[in-house]
């Protein structure tokens, strides 16, 4: 096989499910499990390359929850299952749920933020004994825009969920209305080192979160955050996803706040 | 070793190495500058030792020669990629010691940065050998000296220009077949430049004060940067670029990916798709670059990544002075932190 690490592979769709009027999630077959919180990019070959995230992880397949916004990604949404996608990857670390073990765990994830944390939800849907606790808090803009609706009822089940709507209530199931910054302080808060906080989403949600978990006592180190930036080669050459001396590409998307919190684009 | 050469017979060592090398050479374009009435200095294949402009600046680096502007990755045809044909040809690159130094930052870029070398970038940058032209005093916006690039050990031969002959060394032996025994050897060893008229005060700090982001020194470029990316494309150590895919016109079913020179100073370096950017004003790509060169970089590879070649300073059409912006940076540091 070819050794050149920009020469994507074929990989067949097995599986399409569409969440919002923009996103869908594709299954596509995979024989490598990759990192939760590492990305491929994804081609078209003769429109382009984009970074996806993971959205699923699963025997023999990943999940990846793709935005109709741009040439790619709409290319992307007219293809049927069976079609092909080309990937390389996975690039960029992961979340080390080794550090998780035993915690208790918030998971903070504004709109589309909420593709990559939807297999460590999962995971931990699956393996509950292996935390002390996990609460949940999803925002998103509108109603329409809420995506994983069904996996949110069922996660509701097991673990706290807070789920916010910018601008609207009472549509769905226990929704709250406004950002989800305002909804911090209903989480309770285990001491320091028991627990760590994952938030994920643009990159002002993730700033005044942050803020949010940071007045109340949660130390920037216990927080940990994913970052989304132009990529084009996801190997560390191109230079578009640098902010300092990091290369999301290769030193994240993944990283403890302490750190994030310094890089200024 | 070091061999003395009439003119004549550096034109005929020429006719020599070209039957092994493309030689690359800062060479002249009439009225092609920046400016009307200039002309445009720039890397191109030369045949003859007259060919080459030595006496004043390129206008260009010589990266072209080892990163070209355009380069193809891979085609497609229907549902198959295939690679370009590997190439064979040898280059032999006559060039500065700011370069030759400038050129190890596209090298550790492509070659150290990240989980495994770029085999594009490793593939041409072996073909590779350097001829330093002998450099003994500056020219206007260099600043090499404050850079400590002035001086390098790092070349196959070295030729030293003078009126009526040519001294040349050679520290590869590969090269010493090329020489004809009529040649007279003498002792010969380059000089370099040690004292620039321009000084430049690199902040050496090890933690940038946060301040330095926000500061108003930035907002002179928000409307005198007009984001061209000139600075970007003449330096001879930025190294980003950005992949796209094109087909073709004649049949939409057949294409490649090829990557292309990007600029961080240019609209849409950041964006991403769904409409996020950073780094909108101009002012902020300012010093973005610029802590890129004299920071940044170093802080992940333990060299500055600027050279002091002048270039952008030489190029910018709004007579940005990215020399005179690290010196005010360097003001701005001290008094942020004292
Ligand atoms: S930043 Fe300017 S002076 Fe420094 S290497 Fe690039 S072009 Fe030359
Ligand atoms: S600094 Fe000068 S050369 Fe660079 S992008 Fe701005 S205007 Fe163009
Ligand atoms: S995506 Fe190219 S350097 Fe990170």
């Amino acid at each position: 096989m070819n050794k050149n690490p920009l020469i994507p592979k074929p990989h067949k769709i097995i599986g399409i499910n569409r969440e919002t009027d923009l996103e869908s999630t594709f299954r596509i077959e995979m024989d490598t499990a990759p990192v939760m919180g590492q990305f491929y990019m994804v081609s078209i070959p003769r429109i382009g390359e984009m970074p996806i995230s993971i959205s699923g992880i699963g025997q023999g397949w990943i999940d990846m929850t793709i935005r109709n916004v741009g040439k790619v990604s709409q290319a992307v949404h007219f293809l049927d299952m069976e079609s092909t996608l080309f990937l390389r990857g996975p690039y960029g670390n992961g979340f080390c749920l080794e550090e998780f073990k035993g915690q208790h765990l918030v998971i903070a994830a504004g709109g589309s933020g909420i593709a990559p944390v939807r297999p460590i939800v999962e995971y931990y849907y699956n393996n509950q004994h292996e935390i002390d606790k996990l609460d949940l808090l999803f925002g998103f803009k509108t109603p329409d825009a809420i995506m994983f609706g069904k996996d949110i009822k069922r996660w509701k089940e097991r673990f706290k969920t807070i789920l916010t709507v910018d601008d609207a209530c009472g549509i769905w199931d226990g929704e709250c209305v406004g950002l989800i910054t305002g909804y911090v302080k209903d989480i309770k808060l285990s001491e320091y080192d028991r627990m760590d906080v994952i938030i994920i989403g643009p990159p002002v949600m993730i700033k005044f979160t942050a803020a949010e978990f940071i007045k109340r006592g949660v130390s920037e180190e216990r927080i940990i955050v994913s970052m989304e930036r132009r990529m084009s080669c996801g190997l560390g050459k191109c230079g578009h996803c640098k902010i300092g001396e990091h290369y999301i590409c290769l030193d994240g998307p993944v990283f403890r706040y302490n750190d994030a919190f310094k890089m200024i684009d | 070793m070091g061999w003395k050469f009439t003119n004549t017979a550096f034109n005929d060592l020429f006719a020599g190495l070209t039957e092994d090398y493309i030689i690359l050479a800062p060479k002249r374009f009439v009225n092609r500058g920046r400016f009307s009435d200039t002309d445009l200095i720039r890397y191109d294949e030369v045949k003859k030792s007259d060919d080459i402009i030595w006496k004043e600046k390129s206008t260009f680096s010589p990266k072209e020669a080892v990163f070209p502007v355009t380069q193809t990755l891979f085609y497609f045809t229907e549902e198959a990629f295939r690679e370009p044909q590997p190439e064979e040809k040898q280059y032999l690159v006559f060039l500065r010691p700011c370069d030759i130094n400038g050129i190890r930052r596209p090298d550790t870029i492509n070659l150290k940065n990240g989980p495994e070398p770029d085999s594009y970038y490793a593939n041409l940058r072996k073909r590779v050998r350097f001829v330093m032209i002998e450099c003994t005093e500056s020219f206007d916006n260099c600043f090499c000296v404050s850079m400590k690039s002035n001086i390098t050990s790092d070349y196959d031969m070295a030729v030293r220009l003078t009126d009526d002959k040519v001294l040349l060394e050679i520290k590869n032996d590969d090269f010493l077949r090329y020489i004809r025994s009529d040649i007279p050897k003498i002792e010969f060893r380059p000089e370099f430049v040690l004292e620039n008229k321009i000084k430049v005060n690199v902040p050496e700090v090890d933690e940038m004060p946060a301040g330095v982001y926000e500061h108003e020194m930035w907002n002179e470029y928000k409307s005198r940067c007009i984001a061209c990316g000139r600075c970007n494309t003449t330096c001879v150590t930025c190294t980003c670029h950005t992949t796209n895919d094109i087909f073709y016109d004649d049949n939409s079913l057949a294409g490649e990916r090829r990557r292309t020179w990007a600029s961080c100073h240019v609209d849409g370096f950041t964006d991403m798709a769904g409409g996020i950017s950073f780094r909108k004003d101009n002012g902020s790509r300012m010093r973005f670059k610029v802590l890129h060169k004299i920071y940044d970089y170093r802080k992940r590879f333990g060299e500055h990544m600027c050279v002091g070649c002048g270039r952008c300073d030489d190029n910018c059409p709004e007579y940005i002075s990215y020399s005179g912006c690290i010196n005010t940076l360097n003001k701005v540091i001290r008094e942020t932190v004292s």
